[in-house]
């Protein structure tokens, strides 16, 4: 069999997915030996490629670069895991989408005007900043996902468990304890 | 009083004529989930967990709110019942804004552990994100409107045990909230004697110690069911 290709992305979230997927400690060689890291923010790879097998995808979807980033993930892999509540749930990235109509409005107007201490001003620098979607979503609400890996984060012993089914050829998904958010 | 004879999940089961099937299936040893029963006061059906399917009835009845009857026959557990279960917790999670991460109780909340246990990795219904505030006006409690479920286990332990009648609920449907006398701030109540009844009560962090972080709001039942019990067996009243 060939090697197997992995990929983890970073959307809106605080990265502690990735330390999760980290702290798997030994079984990162193990996995190291049966796969390829093929695209992640933890490797130096700007384009996400072709054949990919499985993406773990951590954080809420929040502006245009993620929508675009997303659907070529969809495309070119055939295994999508939500990855943990941010992925799952919108979760504290989402908290802004209670500011209701005009979000992207009012959100700026809350984050760089209303609270700033010093110098008010939004950022504006088109075609670096990306610009914010009118509301935070979950990641199925956008494209179908295979695996729910829900938590914040999911633990790395439910990783490692997904994985390990990959690698064995068997159905992916999560077994074992009941799925939790939080 | 007389007993009544009925089959809960293919048990015979007998229980007295004012039991509700609820009752009748914890005393067989047969777990129901729920959500807005408490135990000690009265029960309300305001959540829907505990549906139950009746023979010769095409409805599901909530077994919090059931009275038991002679012959009659109860599932508690079936695919059709778990699917509205499961149905009907995803939709308390997508209608205000439960972020687990963050809350007070997470770890300790009810509904989470339910959502858990009933096999929820994800919601299928798009979350509503409305825009709720937190009474924070009360020296020693808060309530935090994204977390309510609108169970009213607060609203009936402020009136039934307490008897102070301080909560209340205003409006109607999904824009229905928890309000303090005539909807003005907590802290401003002169009704509310400040007991945390309400606050024991409440499943998930909408009701909490002022103070609280993430995870810390632990609640301790026990204090509510001793004063049940303590009222129902009149331990407290001193005889000649």
């Amino acid at each position: 069999m060939d090697r197997l290709r992995i990929a983890t992305a970073w959307f809106g979230g605080c990265a502690g997915c990735h330390m999760s997927f980290l702290d798997l400690d030994e079984f990162l060689i193990e996995l190291a030996g049966k796969a390829d890291l093929v695209f992640s923010p933890v490797i130096d790879v700007k384009e996400y490629p072709e054949n990919v097998d499985v993406c773990l995808v951590e954080g809420a979807i929040c502006n245009h670069d993620n929508l675009e980033l997303l659907h070529r993930i969809r495309k070119r892999t055939k295994v999508l895991v939500s990855f943990g509540d941010c992925a799952v749930t919108g979760n504290v990235p989402a908290i802004r989408n209670q500011l209701g109509p005009r979000n992207v409005e009012n959100v700026l107007q809350c984050a760089y005007i209303d609270n700033a201490q010093d110098n008010p001003r939004l950022p504006r620098s088109e075609g670096i900043v990306p610009e914010l979607l009118e509301r935070v979503r979950p990641v199925h609400e956008i494209v179908p996902v295979e695996v729910f890996l829900p938590g914040c984060p999911p633990s790395a012993g439910k990783i490692k468990e997904l994985l390990e089914r990959v690698l064995a050829g068997l159905p992916p998904r999560v077994d074992g304890d009941e799925p939790r958010f939080g | 009083m007389a007993a009544k004879t009925l089959k809960i999940d293919g048990r015979q089961v007998s229980a007295a004529e004012d039991t509700t099937v609820l009752d009748a299936a914890a005393e067989a040893g047969i777990r129901i989930p729920t959500l807005c029963h408490l135990e000690g006061v009265y029960d309300a059906g305001a959540c829907r967990l505990c549906l139950v399917e009746v023979a010769g009835t095409a409805k599901l009845l909530p077994a919090c709110t059931t009275l038991v009857a002679e012959g009659m026959e109860v599932v508690t557990q079936s695919d059709r019942l778990r699917r509205y279960r499961r149905m009907t917790l995803e939709l308390l999670l997508a209608e205000r804004n439960h972020v687990c991460a963050v809350c007070v109780a997470n770890g300790h909340c009810e509904l989470q552990s339910l959502a858990s246990e009933h096999g929820i990795d994800h919601v299928r219904y798009d979350y509503r994100f409305p825009r709720w505030g937190v009474d924070a006006t009360h020296p020693r409690f808060g309530l935090d409107h994204n977390r309510c479920i609108l169970c009213t286990r607060c609203v009936r332990v402020c009136w039934h045990i307490e008897g102070a009648g301080t909560k209340n609920v205003a409006g109607r449907g999904a824009k229905s909230f928890i309000i303090d006398d005539l909807n003005q701030p907590w802290g401003d109540s002169e009704s509310c004697t400040s007991c945390g009844k309400c606050v024991l009560a409440c499943p998930t962090g909408a009701l909490f110690d002022r103070g609280s972080t993430v995870g810390e709001m632990e609640r301790d039942r026990t204090k509510l069911e001793f004063i049940v019990n303590a009222r129902e067996k009149k331990q407290w009243i001193v005889s000649e």
